[in-house]
């Protein structure tokens, strides 16, 4: 997904205008593909930034105010703090994501018996719609109707069901707990895939050496490791930026417009204030994020130098 | 001795193995098995907390049943997902495949730059674009229309499965080509009788990867289809579960989601070697 890599066309010595001939049909070919391209994604791309200029009411004529969304973005402190509890949440549920998926991934990297059965079942949660897995968590944690809070009460956890939902705290901390379930097992996929590239006979060799599995970890596991973490990761943290689902499902944005994500006030401007053009100043900004980071994962996935 | 000591410690290895895989395993798998099996259980239990999961006064489908009294009802948006999903499968496999095929196969005018193109959309989130492509679709007369949904989420898959689809067929050897040339196949009979057979793999992964992104996609429905009819299930669940027919009726929203599970894990369960298969791809490319 990651490299761009071409391959070379077939360039067989036949007469020059029979050979071009053929080719161009190639075009033919992958013409729908670069219409759909080109209607629904190209061209709103342009959209978005030319919106992004003007005062774009839903109903009514825009007009052009040049770079007043983007002032108006400077000022606006909800959005500077959705950003900062979309960063938030995104470094804490990156590193909660990887402490289970890491450990299952080292799990079921080897072929013993019944592995294959654990690794389904850790996956099976991955292959679930983020709305779904919302939905589903919703109920779990209602007060009145779900699991957790009655059942600390029952169990004598706590004084009176306890609302889950009502506070940051609990709030955040149960949407990592959901996404974590809903994504280790995909996270842990990746990962087996870098560790069983690390070829054999070089961690034999280290014990031979002498060196503690602690010590294999760190100097041979994670170096050869490193792109496949680097893919892992920015998934995750691109991922996380984008959280909406999930906090609008079972938060609604609560408690007290607390867990707004980047994505969510976007959601909000454009489509409940039906402010067109400065959502579109909003979606550039998150648009630059996002590409800056691809550039990040282009970077960090290079090919090592002198290896092919 | 030393045989007996290292007996035991592969038995208690192996226990201890298998202690922490079923652990987990339960883990990952409770919040599915006691959704499915609250959803079995008369309207008025459904309410209570599910302790214990499954039904205790009396096995009962009810909560499917009052499913379709909401709204449009549930059928109606059930509909609607498998015709969105269904389309988007058809379509984007024979977008990609003939995409595929063409930059593998052909070098033309722009190629490269039609591949890096394609793939370089990958890079932006299509949720920055939502209100853009609420307004072409609105120009093209696909407001508000399930085709125009399907339209979006083909694109959305399409630097995926075209960059599958081009390696796909990057793998089958060029004299298999040559060979059907000599027999007089042109391109489109090569392309079906020939090459598909052999690209075959490739074609459930972007199928299967297809299915699951447009029954799962939840912003671009809930922003681009405004009227009850054409919602898909994950938006109808959200504006059950959100009160707006009343009082939360928490069992029809177990089994909402469980209609809305079922087929994906089915589906993962049948074909999950490919599913793996388009994972890798992304992975180690």
């Amino acid at each position: 997904m990651a490299s761009i890599t071409t391959t070379s066309a077939p360039a067989r010595a036949r007469t020059r205008t029979g050979v071009s001939r053929r080719q161009w049909v190639g075009l033919l070919y992958v013409l729908p593909a670069v219409a759909f391209v080109t209607v629904f994604f190209v061209i709103p791309l342009g959209m978005t930034a030319w919106m992004s200029l003007n005062n774009w009411p839903l109903m009514g004529e825009h007009s052009f105010i040049g770079l007043d969304n983007y002032v108006a973005i400077l000022r606006d402190t909800r959005f500077w703090n959705a950003l900062r509890f979309t960063f938030y949440y995104t470094v804490i549920v990156t590193i909660a994501i990887f402490a289970v998926a890491f450990p299952l991934a080292i799990f079921i990297e080897k072929p013993r018996p019944l592995t294959n059965l654990y690794r389904t079942a850790f996956f099976m949660p991955a292959v679930v719609g983020f709305a779904s897995a919302s939905l589903l968590w919703s109920w779990l944690l209602n007060v009145d109707s779900g699991l957790f809070s009655p059942a600390a009460y029952d169990l004598g956890l706590t004084e009176k069901k306890v609302n889950l939902l009502a506070t940051f705290q609990p709030a955040f901390w149960s949407i990592i707990a959901m996404v974590v379930w809903k994504v280790a097992g995909f996270t842990m996929i990746i990962l087996m895939t870098g560790l069983q590239s690390i070829p054999q006979d070089l961690q034999e060799a280290a014990v031979i050496d002498g060196a503690g599995p602690f010590a294999r970890f760190r100097a041979i596991t994670l170096p050869l490791m490193r792109r496949t973490l680097a893919l892992a990761l920015i998934l995750s943290v691109a991922g996380s930026i984008l959280a909406f689902d999930q906090f609008y499902i079972i938060l609604r944005g609560g408690p007290r417009n607390q867990t707004l994500t980047a994505v969510y006030w976007i959601f909000n401007q454009s489509f409940v204030s039906f402010k067109l053009g400065y959502g579109a100043a909003l979606s550039m900004v998150l648009l630059v994020i996002l590409v800056a980071l691809s550039l990040i994962q282009l970077w960090l996935l290079r090919k090592p130098e002198g290896l092919d | 001795m030393a045989e007996a000591m290292s007996q035991n410690r592969k038995a208690a290895f192996s226990l201890a193995r298998h202690s922490t895989g079923i652990i987990a395993s339960v883990l990952f798998l409770a919040p599915i098995v006691w959704t499915v099996l609250s959803t079995f259980k008369p309207a008025q239990e459904a309410r209570q907390p599910p302790l214990p999961p499954w039904p205790t006064t009396g096995f009962s489908i009810e909560n499917y049943e009052t499913l379709n009294s909401f709204g449009d009802g549930l059928w109606v948006s059930a509909q609607n997902s498998i015709y969105v999903s269904v389309m988007t499968v058809l379509l984007s496999v024979l977008v990609s495949v003939l995409a595929g095929y063409g930059f593998s196969r052909f070098r033309f005018p722009f190629r490269d730059f039609f591949f890096i193109l394609i793939l370089s959309t990958i890079m932006i989130p299509f949720q920055s674009i939502l209100t853009p492509i609420f307004l072409v679709l609105t120009k093209l007369g696909l407001h508000n229309t399930l085709t125009g949904l399907v339209c979006v989420y083909v694109t959305l898959q399409l630097p995926f499965s075209i960059f599958m689809m081009r390696n796909a067929f990057d793998a089958v050897p060029r004299e298999i080509e040559e060979a059907a040339r000599m027999d007089g196949a042109n391109n489109v009979t090569m392309l079906v009788k020939v090459m598909l057979p052999l690209v075959w793999p490739g074609v459930v992964t972007i199928a299967l990867f297809a299915f699951l992104g447009a029954w799962n996609e939840f912003l671009a429905a809930l922003v681009l289809m405004t009227d009850q009819s054409k919602f898909t299930l994950p938006v109808m669940m959200t504006a059950l579960q959100s009160g707006r027919f009343g009082a939360i009726d928490w069992g029809a929203v177990q089994a909402g989601v469980t209609v809305m599970m079922v087929p994906c894990l089915i589906l993962f369960l049948a074909l999950q070697r490919f599913y793996i298969r388009g994972l890798m791809a992304g992975a180690v490319k």
